[in-house]
């Protein structure tokens, strides 16, 4: 407690939103009342008259803080009931938290995930689908992650397979995370509003892709952009070349190790 | 004997047309294009690596100037994104008060397409009349935070300025004046038949082209696939209210003039409930944390901003600021059809069809 | 005839004040060229937008003699209005090389001034004077439509001004 104290003396001169900790802010009546109320004074003190504040908010705090910890404890839980019970899911954000954790429960998106990747598998082996998994975050995305070798053939099934029909490709995003290339591809089905995500992921030093411009053809100047911003050469593309630099550009900007050659310019 | 040579045409980054700096390399035979090829990047300023340095609240205003006709869709997609990835929860006045934005917007945006479209194909004085009421939405956007253009409004867990006094009865007087207003338009222009002929049958495509393309917004709506991301994965409030979703039929230009005007209506519609919805008072700032960050994973959201779907996929490590933010630009998937419009097309007409597709550089290129 | 100004009358000396105007010939050239600048269309970004605004109905450009033209052989200043970027540097210039003499420049913006808010960014040019001279800096992002008529009126004030005292600002 007296940590906390100290906390909040040690920040005399910020905004008084910046005293109540973080992630306890979120879902609390009491603490942003009291909060409010420091707000109301807070632009009209200058940074002499704050050091005295902190210190009176603190002796305030000793008496409310064990209080306050408690109602966050408890609507930590009660949150975390009221997810469960709401969307049915493993809860991944609040069952750590709280003491007892509750067994994951499967997504509700788990039967169409298990029917891609069989569809996938059942055309080209175990080895097309390297990882499949849930992205909970995001309102449970069925993500596939996919060999690259048979990425072309993979995507035209996609499209083509009456269970999937996946005609409408919603987004291509081309990463670099530091150990690995990978592109992600955002899919969707009109009929069924379902969305699907299928990422391919290749290596860093020479990074190449099959091109499924054949596929969807909204691909093209897609690849064109994440070839020239990241470098990854899509093998098979009509016409690879940079679409948003000059054509003597050096680089691939996106790049996380991208140095600019003229930077004062 | 006449003998025609193939010419090859470089229709400027500098253009009498307000798209912005856009090049085009045609080839034509006399009036006929046999081939376009579009070269872009003149806009290209590199948002995305700036975001990788910035944090949330920092990248908004740089949304703005992505679409700078629509600054209000870039703000909330953003926004939306990292709410999704946090499961912030956004008070009702906020909510409300971001369709409002956005739906005014619409408008705005619809109404400087209008005016510039007609002044390419060399009508000069619906120009005039779109700014004069781009202008109205202007003053009100200016009241309500300060800037005509770029306004950077929202803020993750809701939006910075609350509505002043009699801003709502503002938006209520404006909604009744653009309905006449619509009217008198589509007595001015619509039945014009120099104009019928010049749209009437240009540039049209069929359904699979548009969904190949991955098209979207109006000119997927205009071969008759009844697509917005308002209805079919509802984001806001936008469930609450009772609008319909306009559908095209040939695909052709005139097709997505109609449609666009249409669109306009039932943004109107939607402002008429909003404004009689809007609660009294409320927060207008959710309980979002003071340093913002993200749970580690990917979130893709999308929205219909009035070019199309608008997506930001955004991968956060759990720092303040994103490790790769993605927008999914509707103008820059929009343009990949036009070299396959173009071809056989008489150069009057790429003004008709470049103006009916509806791109804003500034995003085509981010 | 000659004329002896010691035999001018007080009655003729103010019919004369009244009805002559003396002036330089540089004066009258800075007058009517500043009464009519006409820009080139040169929207890059935002602000081209507010440009558009500007020339619209309700804050008109037309009165002040401004009036935009498509060609820039047939234009007197470039309003560069938005970002440049590396890719667009080289065509500005050659826009501007386009333009006949006498010709101004306009950097509306921030962009267009320094950089802007992509000052960081690696394919921005930090400035369009960079890459051609420039006479008035409108800061701004965007600049209001009143803005930009104040940073054309100081335009044309600085016209009239350099030849009223002979003095450049910039030796082009």
């Amino acid at each position: 407690m007296s940590e906390e104290n100290k906390n909040h003396a040690g920040v005399p001169g910020s905004e008084p939103e910046q005293k109540a900790n973080a992630p306890e802010n979120a879902g609390e009546p009491l603490a942003k009342e009291s909060i409010a109320g420091e707000a109301g004074k807070g632009p009209a003190e200058t940074g002499a008259a704050a050091p005295e504040r902190a210190q009176a908010i603190a002796g305030n705090d000793e008496a409310a803080l064990a209080a306050r910890r408690k109602a966050a404890e408890e609507a930590r839980a009660a949150r975390a009931a009221a997810a469960k019970a709401a969307a049915a899911d493993g809860a991944a954000a609040g069952g750590g938290e709280a003491p007892p954790a509750p067994p994951k429960e499967p997504s509700p998106n788990q039967p169409k995930l298990d029917r891609l990747v069989r569809i996938i598998t059942e055309k080209f082996g175990p080895s097309a689908v390297v990882e499949s998994y849930i992205n909970e975050l995001d309102r449970h995305l069925p993500c596939v992650v996919v060999d690259p070798s048979v990425w072309a053939d993979v995507a035209a099934l996609l499209r083509d397979h009456e269970e999937l029909k996946l005609e409408y490709l919603r987004n291509m995003t081309g990463v670099d995370q530091e150990t690995h290339m990978e592109v992600a591809y955002f899919m969707l089905n009109l009929a069924e509003k379902q969305d699907y995500c299928v990422k391919v992921k290749t290596d860093r030093d020479n990074p190449e892709i099959p091109s499924v411009v054949s596929v969807w053809q909204t691909a093209n100047w897609n690849e064109r952009e994440i070839y020239d911003l990241l470098g990854i050469r899509f093998t098979g593309h009509p016409d690879l070349r940079r679409i948003m630099l000059p054509d003597d550009w050096v680089g691939h900007p996106l790049r996380k190790d991208y140095v600019p050659l003229d930077p004062e310019v | 004997m006449i003998r025609t040579e193939e010419l090859t045409l470089n229709v400027g980054p500098q253009h009498p047309s307000t798209h912005g700096v856009f090049r085009l390399i045609v080839k034509i035979d006399g009036e006929v294009i046999t081939e376009a090829t579009p070269v872009i990047g003149y806009l290209h300023r590199g948002t995305e690596k700036l975001a990788e340095n910035l944090n949330y609240t920092q990248i908004i205003p740089y949304t703005d100037r992505m679409d700078y006709v629509s600054a209000m869709t870039g703000n909330y997609v953003v926004c939306h994104a990292v709410e999704t990835a946090l499961g912030l929860e956004i008070p009702e006045r906020a909510q409300f008060l971001r369709l409002i934005v956005m739906e005014l917007q619409r408008i705005a945006s619809h109404m400087l397409w209008w005016g510039t479209y007609l002044l390419d194909i060399g009508a000069l004085s619906p120009f005039l009349f779109a700014f004069r009421d781009r202008e109205v939405i202007l003053n009100l956007f200016n009241e309500l935070c300060g800037a005509r253009l770029t306004y950077n409004y929202m803020r993750v867990g809701g939006v910075k300025w609350d509505a002043p006094e009699g801003w709502i009865g503002k938006v209520r007087d404006f909604v009744k004046m653009m309905k006449t207003r619509l009217d008198d338009y589509h007595d001015l222009v619509s039945g014009n038949e120099i104009f019928l002929a010049r749209i009437k049958g240009v540039g049209a495509y069929d359904a699979e082209t548009a969904i190949s393309y991955g098209l979207s917004g109006v000119n997927l709506r205009c071969t008759g696939v009844k697509w917005d991301l308002r209805k079919d994965q509802p984001y806001c409030i936008y469930d609450r209210f009772d609008f319909d979703v306009p559908v095209g039929k040939n695909g052709d230009c005139l097709d997505r003039y109609n449609l666009r005007l249409e669109e306009i209506r039932q943004s109107l519609r939607i402002l008429e409930q909003a404004v009689e919805q809007f609660p009294e008072e409320g927060e207008i700032m959710g309980k979002a944390p003071r340093i913002i960050r993200p749970p580690e994973g990917e979130v893709y959201v999308a929205i219909e901003s009035p070019r199309g779907e608008l997506g930001c996929h955004l991968i956060s490590r759990g720092k303040p600021e994103p490790y790769r933010l993605k927008f999914r630009r509707p103008s820059f998937v929009n343009l990949q059809i036009l070299p396959k419009l173009l071809v056989g097309e008489t150069m009057a007409n790429l003004v008709a069809i470049l103006g009916a597709v509806d791109i804003i550089l500034g995003e085509v290129d981010a | 005839m000659e004329l002896d100004l010691r035999l001018i009358t007080p009655e003729e000396r103010t019919v004369l004040e009244r009805n002559i105007f003396l002036s330089t010939i540089e004066q009258i050239k800075a007058w009517a060229r500043s009464s009519s600048m006409w820009p080139l269309q040169f929207g890059l970004a935002c602000c081209a937008i507010e440009m558009m605004a500007t020339g619209g109905a309700h804050f008109d450009l037309d009165r002040f003699g401004v009036f935009f033209r498509a060609s820039p052989r047939q234009a007197d200043v470039m309003i560069v209005a938005g970002t440049v970027t590396k890719k667009m540097g080289p065509l500005v210039r050659q826009l501007y090389e386009q333009m006949a003499e006498p010709k101004w420049v306009i950097a509306m913006g921030s962009c267009a001034t320094a950089g802007g808010p992509y000052v960081k960014s690696y394919s921005v040019v930090k400035g369009v004077d960079q890459i051609v001279p420039v006479d008035i800096y409108i800061p701004g992002c965007p600049p209001s439509p009143a803005a930009l008529i104040y940073g054309i009126n100081k335009l044309q004030e600085k016209v009239r001004n350099e030849a009223k005292s002979g003095r450049r600002v910039i030796n082009r």
